[in-house]
């Protein structure tokens, strides 16, 4: 087990309001992350899961509790700053996260708040917009480009920072499915080759399922906590909440109500994936016969 | 319809004008445009124009893309021209039409007026916008305003402002046109009218504009912090801007040409031509 790279305690934000009533957006929220891991993070709308990105990188301070990353506790101004360097952050709209109208230049922004040396920032522009496949793209104008290659030109921004961790809110939600594949595709590559931590809130159960750990958020408390598998074959918890769960989970909640395959004992219960549930399938059918 | 705003528009390149330091650049488009104004006399505009040419020669940029710049220009352009066509006076008619009198004057003011008008236009975009990125522009600002940075301007800020204001012209031109279509299909009309009540009919069309642009701007006051931006305080530069022997030699050229223009005036004069 590696070590806990980000760690909330007791995390609780209250938006200010003028209303009299406190609203938590988040509340009462310990969590443990731990370095180089794949966490995907679910909740209807205004589950608080843009507030706990914001929470993460220090753009929000907590009301209450505690945010550690890498050991640095977010609430000390002086942090800010390696926080951010650590966490870098990729939104939902790409076209207002651009700086400049140059792709290439738009990359260099972050190394360059970072004070690094121009050859060096060279260097990581050019291996930032290769690792996202943009690297034809460098003299291009963002508003030339698709949705799902400005998203991509955003998280190469974010990663000439060189951080440890990329926290994506909802950076597939406005992309068709193509550019949503081509976000997806690049996430994995990165967490895989560069053994980024990645967190990845989203409203697609299928790009939760391939996480290794899924976290559910429901009117700003934690609900379910686990892999894939433990988390989608709490079918009914999810339904009440208003998520939707995957198919191939849903297909097999259904058929965990039938006695007869319930008596074959061939389900274990959990998400699995296509391939497995054909597998399964062919054998309930073959059963059957 | 409001897609061929070319203004601001960057055409990456390795012409000599784009490599240039963009400081002399902003500096030799100054001279340029004070050299404009210095021409009163048929061999300082021949020379003028001249100039303007070359420089599109240099730059590499195809004369397509020049011409398509200048239509922001083309009315008020024609509209002066025509003015002067008509209104200046001079000593033998040229021809009378009703109660029109054209003298040869004229005739040459309306030309020397395009000419003008047009290699302002040209040689500001040429040297600007079309062979100087965006970044490099503001940079080049930065630095040459930097000495009132001691009075407490804020210079960077500005020129921070400058840059995004740049990235996000286009992104807001296809959003007004959206906007546009969206109302025009709730039956919003934008095309008769007098000038107030198409002024008016605007209105609906700016309100979601600014709500969005704000949405916009609140976002990429975010993002920008998320990566590690303060202000202009131990930033540094991909691109260093570096100035070489071409530079200084540019800027020479460039105040070599406007003092030349000037004393070209006089020797029209001493040749009795216009
Ligand atoms: N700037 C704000 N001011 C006041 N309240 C806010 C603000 N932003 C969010 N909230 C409230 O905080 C709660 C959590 O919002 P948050 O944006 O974190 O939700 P979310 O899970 O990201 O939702 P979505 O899926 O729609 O993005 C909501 O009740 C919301 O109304
Ligand atoms: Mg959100």
């Amino acid at each position: 087990m590696n070590k806990p790279f980000l760690v909330t305690e007791h995390l609780s934000y209250t938006y200010p309001n003028e209303g009299g009533e406190v609203h938590y957006a988040l509340h009462d929220l310990s969590l443990s992350i731990e370095q180089g891991s794949f966490v995907a993070v679910l909740g209807h709308n205004g589950s608080g899961k843009s507030t706990l990105a914001k929470l993460l990188n220090g753009i929000l301070v907590p009301t209450a509790g505690t945010v550690m990353v890498n050991g640095l506790d977010t609430r000390p101004e002086e942090n800010i700053f390696d926080i951010r360097k650590t966490i870098g952050m990729v939104f939902q709209n790409p076209d207002n996260q651009l700086v400049s109208s140059i792709v290439e230049e738009d990359v260099a922004f972050g190394p360059e708040n970072l004070g690094i040396e121009p050859a060096e920032i060279r260097r990581r522009v050019d291996e930032a917009l290769k690792a996202v496949g943009m690297e034809d793209a460098k003299d291009r104008a963002p508003h030339t480009l698709s949705g799902g290659q400005k998203q991509r030109i955003a998280i190469a921004g974010v990663l000439a920072m060189q951080p440890k961790c990329i926290v994506f809110d909802e950076s597939t939600a406005m992309l068709d499915p193509r550019g949503r594949e081509e976000i997806m595709h690049t996430i994995h590559r990165l967490k895989n080759e560069l053994g980024l931590t990645v967190i990845l809130i989203t409203h697609y159960m299928n790009e939760a399922a391939v996480a290794d750990r899924v976290i559910v958020l429901n009117e700003g408390s934690l609900v379910l906590d686990g892999t894939p598998r433990e988390v989608f074959s709490e079918v009914e918890t999810l339904w009440k909440i208003g998520l939707d769960v995957p198919q191939t989970a849903e297909l097999l909640h259904l058929l965990n109500q039938n006695d007869a395959v319930l008596k074959s004992g061939l389900i274990k219960g959990g998400v699995l994936d296509e391939d497995e549930t054909l597998a399964l399938l062919e054998k309930l059918l073959g059963g059957a016969k | 319809m409001l897609k061929d705003i070319t203004l601001g528009q960057y055409f990456p390149g390795k012409s000599l004008l784009h490599t240039l330091d963009a400081r002399v650049k902003l500096v030799c488009a100054l001279v340029y445009i004070v050299a404009v104004f210095l021409c009163f006399s048929t061999l300082s505009y021949a020379a003028l124009l001249l100039l303007t040419l070359g420089l599109i020669l240099l730059s590499k940029i195809s004369v397509k893309v020049i011409l398509k710049g200048l239509k922001p220009v083309v009315f008020i352009a024609t509209f002066t021209a025509i003015i002067n066509l008509f209104w200046v006076q001079g000593t033998t008619p040229l021809f009378v039409l009703g109660p029109i009198t054209v003298y040869p004057e004229g005739v040459a003011g309306a030309i020397f007026m395009l000419i003008r008008i047009v290699s302002l236009v040209i040689g500001s975009t040429l040297l600007l916008t079309y062979t100087t990125s965006p970044m490099a522009l503001t940079d080049a600002m930065e630095r040459l305003l930097s000495p009132l940075k001691l009075i407490k301007v804020p210079v960077h800020e500005f020129a921070m402002m400058m840059t995004i204001a740049l990235r996000f012209v286009p992104t807001l031109v296809t959003e007004t046109d959206k906007i546009i279509c969206a109302q025009k299909a709730r039956g919003a009309d934008f095309e008769s009218g007098n000038l107030i009540q198409r002024a008016k009919a605007l209105i609906p069309v700016l309100i979601p504009l600014f709500v969005s642009a704000f949405r916009r701007a609140d976002e990429l006051a975010v993002a920008m912090e998320c990566r590690c931006y303060r202000g202009g305080e131990g930033r540094t530069r991909m691109k260093s801007l570096h100035t070489r022997p071409s530079d200084f030699a540019t800027l020479l050229f460039f105040l070599g040409a406007a003092v030349g223009l000037f004393f070209l005036n006089t020797l029209s004069n001493a040749l009795w031509l216009y």
